[in-house]
């Protein structure tokens, strides 16, 4: 039982960090509705960011908002640059670009940083969360910060001007026109506070997998799962979607012996394609229902 | 009278299409001008061409300035309110957060826009009940209505209105009209009205044109093209 409740409650944090992956690629998805293949690697340079910023002397409470900040207005001006002239454009040519974004991010990270395995010290610091045998200060540490994230993500939508205008733009751009709102402005925004997502996922989860250019390779496929068992129609489907793929990893690798712990990242997989073909929507998305 | 809305020689194309060949109207100040013909004619890409929807030339002035060359984001912000073809719900969104959508283009003015929501309501006592409900699963009747409170959060000086009717049983469509009525006398609201119901669009309007196949064939009083033979036998059906 002991066990178990370990498995769940680290299952609970890596699912924190696959929650906040699912939630920054449904952001885009809402808005352009592609899947940002390059969601992990702008998440793994930002991260590199941080531990740059970091290794120049500054304390991580500056760093990470440094860090952000910058994949913020990053996220943003991608769009504008690279997808708002494409805006248009079949769905090969976005995964073209998620791809080229993709290895462009990678190879640029080894360029500047080199492919070596960088150790990034927690900022929770080491050891148990208050005394307790089932999670760590890091994991405690993941976990709030994520569910902070989340409930000022959810106040922004609920309560602010700029907020609605981002659902609106996403549900119906034509009309979202009509009222005044800039479209085109708020799709970068989405862009932008995706990569703000992405980079505090990256900076969370850098000290349990270490820094290295391939880190968010298998994390953002969690993520996906993650955003496709919730519902890629919905932030909040993914968020909890996300959690979910996080404690069936952690049974699955500790209950199913060797298969679990090689085919972890299958187990990702396989729930992708059980989802798709069982209910393609997702536990929370909707399939459009309407009267007209 | 002076003109709200003066359009002159304008002209519309979907690529190589061209839908609009260089159709000219007026709406007065305070008047309801209506567009009639049949489908295909050019009337939605009328609207869709005064805000910028559509690629366009000719000259749009909404009293007396130039608007041929404003966005469609911006075309709220010189107070015209377009309720667009299927009403341009945000499905997705509750009823009470479509009104606040209407309005997006006015200061951020909390009270008056509170107090605006509550007198839509008052106007709309249906839409107060389903304040909370998502737009998408109101009837088409309430929506149509919500799309008209929506744009009169805006406090427009003119509405553009395409096809109220669509999809609304004749009951249903009469209120519609009456309400637009009230509307046009009470906040002296301009309206460019585009409708397939010929003899509704007519009762409402005072200013008439007829288009076919991107062209103005026929304009006047609403009173007079109302008796005209051609237009009874075609459009009327009696």
């Amino acid at each position: 039982m002991e066990l178990f409740l370990q498995q769940v409650v680290s299952g609970i944090a890596t699912g924190a960090i696959y929650a906040c992956m699912a939630l920054s690629v449904v952001m885009i998805y809402q808005a352009i509705h592609h899947l940002n293949f390059a969601q992990g690697e702008m998440a793994m340079f930002s991260t590199y960011i941080a531990w740059q910023t970091m290794v120049w002397g500054m304390p991580w409470y500056v760093a990470f908002p440094i860090a952000i900040a910058i994949s913020f207005v990053g996220g943003f001006a991608v769009e504008r640059v690279v997808f708002k002239p494409i805006q248009n454009a079949p769905v090969l040519s976005h995964i073209v670009i998620f791809i080229a974004l993709f290895s462009i991010f990678n190879s640029l990270a080894g360029f500047i940083w080199d492919f070596t395995i960088k150790n990034v010290a927690s900022p929770f610091g080491e050891g148990p969360f208050m005394g307790s045998t089932l999670l760590g200060k890091h994991q405690a540490g993941m976990i709030i910060v994520t569910i902070l994230m989340l409930v000022a993500l959810w106040a922004f939508f609920a309560f602010t001007r700029v907020g609605l205008a981002m659902r609106a733009a996403a549900a119906n751009p034509e009309s979202a026109r009509l009222v005044g709102i800039r479209v085109a402005t708020m799709t970068a925004l989405g862009w932008g506070m995706a990569a703000g997502i992405g980079a505090v996922a990256g900076i969370l989860i850098a000290p349990v997998v270490f820094l290295e250019p391939n880190m968010m390779l298998s994390i953002l496929l969690y993520g996906f799962a993650g955003a496709v068992l919730g519902g890629l129609t919905n932030p909040l489907g993914a968020v909890i979607g996300g959690f979910i793929v996080g404690i069936v990893e952690n049974l699955a690798g500790t209950y199913l012996g060797e298969v679990g712990a090689e085919l972890k990242l299958s187990i990702a997989l396989v729930l992708i394609i059980i989802v798709l073909v069982v209910k393609p929507e997702g536990i929370l998305g909707r399939k459009i229902v309407q009267r007209v | 009278m002076t003109a709200m809305l003066k359009v002159e020689n304008l002209e519309a194309s979907y690529g190589e299409l061209r839908v609009l060949r260089g159709i000219s109207f007026e709406v007065e100040e305070g008047g309801v001008t209506t567009l009639l013909g049949a489908n295909g004619a050019g009337k939605t890409t009328t609207l869709r061409a005064l805000c910028g929807m559509v690629r366009r030339s000719g000259t749009i002035e909404l009293e007396g300035r130039d608007i041929s060359r404003t966005a469609t984001e911006d075309i709220v912000r010189v107070g015209v309110a377009h309720i667009p073809e299927g009403r341009g719900t945000f499905t997705t969104l509750t009823t009470e957060e479509n009104l606040h959508l209407g309005a997006m283009a006015r200061p951020n003015n909390r009270d008056e826009i509170e107090a605006d929501i509550q007198k839509a309501f008052d106007f709309f006592p249906r839409l107060r009940e389903r304040r909370n409900q998502q737009a998408g699963t109101l009837s088409g009747g309430e929506q149509q209505m919500l799309a008209i409170a929506r744009a009169l959060m805006l406090r427009p000086k003119l509405m553009l209105l395409d096809e109220p009717s669509f999809g609304l049983a004749p009951l249903i469509t009469k209120q519609i009209f009456d309400i637009l009525g009230e509307l046009n006398r009470d906040t002296g609201a301009s309206m460019l009205l585009v409708e397939q119901n010929a003899s509704l669009a007519l009762g409402l309007a005072d200013q008439a044109y007829l288009i076919e196949t991107g062209e103005i064939v026929m304009s006047g009083e609403a009173a007079a093209i109302r008796e005209d033979e051609s237009i009874r036998a075609a459009y009327l059906g009696y």
